[in-house]
């Protein structure tokens, strides 16, 4: 189970996750990016809800970095410690700017 | 003490009803919400590489999907679960795979490999053996 909350402001887009970033839920962030990151300079994803994060969620986010180094940033916010800890152990830490 | 088992097809699809059997178990042992995490996690990657190539054999001509059991087990000195996936399918050990360079940057970054690299990190133990036609994984968290 996965919710996603967009909000544009200008060239700005957040994200907010809501649930688990798994297998079966990443597809369908991973389309609706696709669909959304035309024009946007700043996008932000907000993890605030986020409860669980498995390779499938991480390969998202990895797309969705590459996709914003060449037209932006993107910033990663409200992260639990055990999500935060994933990244840690994975190295995503070291891609992904964590606020 | 004790030990429950599920068997399924291995779809992914039914990856929630996996999840959902060890939540149950894992609820009932009131572990911690960071090892609940971490268990989960690891059977969602051997899960899932289970039902999306085991039983995947180029050119054959049965696409019927084969059967994936998942025990676990509970043990109280010292406290620990320990998951055991098995299958029938072509023998594979995903503990002989590489594992990623996660001191790349973005743009090199392959994330082929990272599921397994996730549960070697986390779980306290990760054993593979393939015995009497069968794929068998397990892993223990030590509570």
């Amino acid at each position: 189970m996965l919710n996603i909350t967009k909000t544009v402001n200008d060239k700005e887009l957040t994200i907010a996750l809501e649930g688990r970033l798994d297998t079966v839920t990443s597809p369908v962030l991973e389309s609706e990016l696709q669909n959304s990151l035309d024009g946007i300079e700043k996008l932000i994803m907000d993890m605030k809800n986020l409860q669980y994060i498995s390779s499938a969620g991480l390969r998202v986010l990895l797309t969705a970095q590459k996709a914003m180094n060449k037209q932006g940033c993107m910033v990663v916010k409200n992260a639990s410690d055990d999500i935060k800890e994933i990244f840690d152990v994975t190295g995503f830490s070291d891609i992904l700017t964590i606020e | 003490m004790g030990k429950r088992e599920l068997t399924v097809d291995a779809k992914i699809e039914n990856l929630n009803q996996v999840l959902a059997f060890l939540d149950r178990r894992l609820d009932e042992l009131e572990c911690s919400m960071r090892a609940k995490m971490q268990i989960e996690l690891a059977l969602e990657e051997i899960f899932v590489n289970v039902s999306s190539y085991a039983y995947n054999r180029v050119g054959s001509a049965s696409q019927e999907s084969g059967k994936v059991s998942i025990s676990v087990e509970d043990t109280k000195d010292p406290l620990s679960v320990a998951v055991t996936i098995i299958d029938r399918g072509i023998p594979f050990n995903p503990l002989t795979q590489q594992d990623p360079d996660v001191s790349l940057p973005a743009e090199d970054r392959r994330v082929g490999g990272l599921g397994i690299y996730m549960v070697k990190k986390s779980m306290d133990h990760v054993r593979y053996e393939f015995k009497d036609g069968q794929n068998i994984l397990t892993f223990r968290k030590d509570l």
